[in-house]
C-alpha cells in the first residue's frame, strides 16, 4: 500500500480548504509551543549570545574539545563494529548448526546478551578491568565501552548474519550440495560471501546504534567521547551554556547518524536494483530495535527492511 | 562473602603494619633529606602529574593548556625537582581513580584537590598539605536564604553535588540529611540549575566553588556561602613509602610558601571570586 | 556469600520496581504519542507529514543519553520546567519518562507505519468507497488491522525500552543500573555476582515479555 494516496481521496475544493485550515491551525500550535519555549529560555536568560558564543562562534571549543571527542566516539564505534562482526558471524553460523550441542549454547549466549542492557555490560566491564587486569587507566574506559558494545552488538549481528543467510535463495544451497560441496564449504564459499553483501545495509544501520550508545560511555564511565568532552567545554565556558552545549552535540550526532542512515538506504536501494546479485537484502529496519526471544528472520525480514 | 571480608580485614591490618614500619624506618631518612637540600637523591628527567581537568581555578583543561591553582603548584614543585615545564605531562586524575593511578605507577604524583585522609594513607603517601579548603556552598548571587548551617536543615532545600563524592556523602550524613540532593557526574552540570534558581546550591570544596564563580562568564552571578563545613587538607599524593620524594616535595612546598609564590598562586587563581588568601598550612606529612 | 543482598543496605527489589515503573509509564506514553505521530505521518496535510518526518529524523538520530540528560539539565535545571513531583527525585523520574516517550515513540511510529503498509489496499479503498473520511479510514479500518500485525515489532520496541530505562541513571534516578553501579563500586570482591544478579533481573523482565507478546502476536494476527 503506497501510504499517502490510498488512505484519502484526491482532495476536492472543500477538502483543499479544510487542509488549509488544518495547516494554519497546526502551524499556530507549533508556533505557540515554540513561543512558549523561547519565552522560558528568555526568562532564564538563555537567549543571550554569551551563552551560545562558546559553541557557535569559538573555533577553539571545537578544536580543543568537540573534535577530539568526536574522534574518540569514532574510534570506540569503529573498534566495536570491527570486533563485533566476526564474533557475530561466528555465533550466527553456530546458531544454524545441524548439531543441537552447538546450536543451543550459541542460542543461549546470543539471547542473553540481547536481553542485558548495554549499560550494565559497560559498567561491569569497567569494574572488572580495574580489578582483574593491568589495562592502563587512561584506556580502560575505552576498553570497557568497546567491550560492552561488542558483547551486545555481536549478539545483534549474529541475528543479522542468520537473516542474511536465510534471505539467500534456496537454489544456492541446493546447487552447492548438488555439485558435491560439504556443509563447511557451502557456508564459507557460497552462503557467507553472498550474505555479507546482503547484510551491508543492516551493518551500516547498526553502526548508528553503536554511535548513539557510545554516549553512554561518556555519561556513565567518563570515556572522553563527544558528549563528555562537550561537558568539559561547557565547564571551561562557565558551566551555564548547557542548552548551547547539548544543541551543538545533538547537531553533530544527527549529521553523523543521518549520513550513515542515508548510506544504508542507498546501499539497500542499489542492491535491490542490482541484477548481478541474488537480490537478497537484509535492510536496516531489522536491526534498530531487536528483542530477545523473537526472531525477525525468515519471511518478515524483507518486509521490515522496507519499513 | 564472609570469608573475603575476613581476608579484606587481614589485608588492611597488614597494610597498617607496613605503614607503621615504613614510618618508623623513615624517621632517619627525613633528617638526611633535610640536610641534603633541594631534591636530595630524587632526580627526574620528566614528570607525569595527575591533575583535575574540569575544575576551573583548581585544575582545568583549556584551549591554551592547563590552568589553575593545582597546576601552578605542580609546576612549581616540578621546577624544584629540576624538571622543566615542557617536560611535564599532565594527565587527568578523576577522584575515584587517584589511588589506582599512584599504585600502578601511572603518575609520579598527583596534585588534584586531593584531601589527606587516614583511609587514603593506607594506600598512598602524602606530602604537604599545601592548602586547607573547606566544604562550602555556591549560591546564586541574589540568594540570601542560606546564612548559617541551621539553614541547611530543611527538606525544601535542593542541593547539587557529584555522584559518589565526599561532599555528597557529607551532605547525606552530616550537614543536611533532610535536604534533597541532585547528583550529576560532574560539578559543572550543577551550575545551570544554581544560576536559574532551580537548585539552591552546589556543594563541594570552596576552592572548586571559587574557581567556578571566578570564571569570566560567571562574574557577579555566584557567591560562596562561607560556611566552612569541613576542613580538607590538600596533599600531594605519591607512591606509598617513597619518603625521599615526599621530603623533596615538602621542601618545595615550604619554599613556595616562603618566597611568596604560594600567595601569588592563590591570589591569581582564586582571588577573582573574592577568595581571601588564607594562612598557609603547616606541613604535617613528614616521615 | 549473599550477605550484601541485605535489603537494608541495597534495595534491589525497589530498584527493579523503579525500572518497571519507568518502563510501563513510558510504554503507555510512547504508544499514544507514536500513534499520533503516525497519524500525522500519513495525513493529507503536508505540514503535518513534514513535521512528523522531521521529528522522527531528529530524535532517532540523537543518542538517548543526550535526550535524557537534556530533560534534567535543560528542562528542569535551566528552564524550571517539570511535569510532576515536588522533590528532585520525583521530578527526574517523570522527566526521564518524558525523554523515553519522546525517543521510543519514533520507533512505535515507524513500526505502525510498516503495519499500515501490510493492510491490503482494498481495505482502504472499500472504506473510501463507503464515503469515509481520512480520520475514519485510518481510525476505524486501517489502524486496528495495522495494530494486530505489529504486535511482534512493538514488543521488540517495548523490550528495547525496558533496557533503555537504564539510561535514567545518568540523571540520578535510582533504578537498577544506578544501584548496580553503586554496588560494583562498594562490593568490588563480588562484582561477578552483582552483575549476574542484575543481568538475570533484566532477562527475567524481558524474556517473558517477548514470549508472551510473541504468542499474542500469533493469536491476533490477521490471517490472510
Amino acid at each position: 500500500m503506497s501510504a499517502p494516496s490510498v488512505l484519502y481521496d484526491q482532495p476536492g475544493p472543500r477538502a483543499k480548504q479544510r487542509n488549509i485550515i488544518y495547516t494554519v491551525l497546526f502551524v499556530a500550535v507549533l508556533a505557540g509551543v515554540l513561543w512558549w519555549a523561547l519565552d522560558l529560555m528568555n526568562d532564564a536568560g538563555q537567549l543571550e549570545w554569551v551563552k551560545w558564543e562558546p559553541f557557535f562562534a569559538d573555533g577553539t571549543t571545537w578544536t580543543t574539545y568537540l573534535l577530539p571527542g568526536l574522534q574518540a566516539t569514532a574510534i570506540a564505534a569503529g573498534l566495536a563494529m570491527v570486533i563485533a562482526l566476526p564474533i557475530g558471524a561466528f555465533f550466527g553460523i553456530a546458531r544454524m548448526s545441524d548439531h543441537r550441542a552447538v546450536r543451543a549454547p550459541a542460542g543461549i549466549v546470543v539471547e542473553f546478551f540481547r536481553a542485558v542492557p548495554v549499560l550494565l555490560l559497560m559498567v561491569f566491564a569497567n569494574e572488572a578491568y580495574a580489578l582483574f587486569t593491568d589495562i592502563e587507566r587512561d584506556v580502560r574506559p575505552l576498553y570497557a565501552v568497546v567491550t560492552g558494545l561488542v558483547l551486545y552488538n555481536a549478539s545483534v549481528l549474529a541475528e543479522v548474519v542468520r537473516a542474511g543467510i536465510l534471505a539467500l535463495p534456496k537454489g544456492q544451497t541446493e546447487a552447492a550440495l548438488a555439485v558435491g560441496m560439504r556443509k563447511g564449504q557451502l557456508m564459507t564459499n557460497v552462503l557467507l560471501p553472498q550474505s555479507v553483501t546482503a547484510m551491508l545495509p543492516a551493518i551500516v544501520s547498526q553502526l548508528v546504534v553503536i554511535v548513539k550508545d557510545t554516549a553512554l560511555g561518556g555519561a556513565i564511565l567518563g570515556y572522553a567521547e563527544l558528549l563528555n568532552e562537550s561537558g568539559a567545554a561547557n565547564s571551561n565556558a562557565g558551566g551555564t551554556s548547557t542548552i548551547a552545549q547539548l544543541t551543538a552535540v545533538a547537531i553533530v550526532y544527527i549529521i553523523v547518524n543521518a549520513a550513515l542512515t542515508w548510506l544504508a538506504s542507498w546501499l539497500e536501494r542499489r542492491m535491490r536494483r542490482s541484477k548481478k546479485s541474488t537480490g537478497a537484502v537484509v535492510g536496516g529496519g531489522m536491526v534498530e530495535e531487536q528483542a530477545p526471544g523473537m526472531h525477525l528472520t525468515g519471511g518478515r525480514s524483507g518486509e521490515s527492511g522496507s519499513a | 562473602m564472609r570469608f573475603s571480608r575476613v581476608l579484606r580485614a587481614g589485608a588492611v591490618a597488614a597494610a597498617a603494619t607496613l605503614a607503621l614500619a615504613a614510618c618508623g624506618g623513615g624517621g632517619d631518612d627525613s633528617g638526611s633529606g633535610d640536610g641534603g637540600g633541594d631534591g636530595g637523591g630524587v632526580s627526574f628527567d620528566n614528570l607525569v602529574i595527575g591533575i583535575k581537568f574540569d575544575q576551573p581555578g583548581v585544575g582545568q583543561k583549556t584551549p591554551d593548556g592547563y590552568a589553575g591553582f593545582d597546576v601552578d603548584v605542580a609546576k612549581y614543585v616540578a621546577k624544584e625537582l629540576g624538571v622543566d615545564e615542557s617536560k611535564i605531562e599532565f594527565i587527568e586524575a578523576k577522584s575515584p581513580d587517584r589511588e589506582q593511578l599512584i599504585k600502578r605507577g601511572d603518575v609520579d604524583f598527583i596534585v588534584a584537590s586531593y584531601s589527606i585522609s587516614d583511609k587514603r594513607k593506607e594506600e598512598v603517601t602524602f606530602a604537604g598539605p599545601y592548602f586547607v579548603a573547606h566544604q562550602d556552598l555556591l549560591l546564586s548571587a541574589d540568594n540570601t536564604s542560606i546564612a548559617s548551617e541551621e539553614d541547611l536543615k530543611s527538606s525544601a532545600l535542593k542541593l547539587c553535588s557529584v555522584t559518589g563524592s565526599t561532599s555528597a556523602q557529607n551532605v547525606r550524613d552530616d550537614f543536611a540529611p533532610q535536604a534533597q540532593l541532585q547528583e550529576y557526574s560532574s560539578y559543572s552540570q550543577c551550575l545551570t540549575g544554581v544560576e536559574s534558581g532551580q537548585l539552591d546550591a552546589l556543594t563541594t570544596d570552596d576552592t572548586i566553588l571559587a574557581g567556578y564563580a571566578a570564571q569570566p562568564a560567571n562574574q557577579g552571578k555566584f557567591k560562596l556561602a562561607g560556611l566552612n563545613l569541613s576542613d580538607e587538607f590538600y596533599g600531594i599524593g605519591l607512591e606509598k613509602g617513597n619518603t625521599e620524594l615526599q621530603s623533596a616535595i615538602n621542601d618545595a612546598i615550604k619554599k613556595m610558601i616562603d618566597d611568596g609564590s604560594w600567595a601569588k598562586f592563590v591570589e591569581s587563581n582564586l582571588g577573582p571570586a573574592g577568595y581571601e588568601t588564607p594562612e598557609a598550612p603547616e606541613i604535617t606529612e613528614t616521615s | 556469600m549473599f550477605d550484601f543482598l541485605d535489603p537494608q543496605e541495597y534495595d534491589l527489589l525497589g530498584a527493579f520496581w523503579v525500572t518497571v515503573q519507568l518502563t510501563v509509564y513510558s510504554a503507555i506514553g510512547s504508544l499514544i504519542w507514536g500513534t499520533i505521530l503516525v497519524g500525522m505521518r500519513v495525513s493529507p496535510v503536508p505540514m503535518m507529514r513534514g513535521f512528523a518526518s522531521a521529528y522522527i529524523t531528529l530524535v532517532r538520530n540523537t543518542p538517548l543519553t543526550v535526550i535524557i540528560v537534556a530533560c534534567s539539565l535543560v528542562l528542569k535545571d535551566t528552564l524550571g520546567f517539570t511535569i510532576a513531583g515536588e522533590t528532585v527525585e520525583d521530578q527526574n523520574f517523570w522527566l526521564a519518562i518524558l525523554g523515553f516517550v519522546a525517543y521510543t515513540s519514533t520507533f512505535v511510529c515507524e513500526s505502525l507505519r510498516a503495519g499500515i503498509n501490510t493492510v491490503p489496499v482494498g481495505q482502504a479503498e472499500a472504506a473510501r468507497a463507503l464515503g469515509l473520511g481520512f480520520n475514519q479510514v485510518l481510525g476505524i479500518v486501517v489502524l486496528p488491522q495495522a495494530f494486530r500485525s505489529v504486535v511482534a515489532p512493538l514488543s521488540s520496541v517495548l523490550i528495547a525500552l525496558t533496557k533503555n530505562t537504564t539510561v535514567a541513571s545518568a540523571i540520578g534516578v535510582a533504578e537498577a543500573a544506578w544501584l548496580m553501579k553503586e554496588m560494583t563500586e562498594n562490593e568490588s570482591d563480588a562484582i561477578l555476582l552483582v552483575f549476574a544478579i542484575f543481568a538475570l533481573g533484566f532477562v527475567v523482565l524481558t524474556l517473558p515479555t517477548g514470549l508472551l507478546l510473541g504468542w499474542v502476536s500469533r493469536k491476533v494476527a490477521v490471517k490472510r
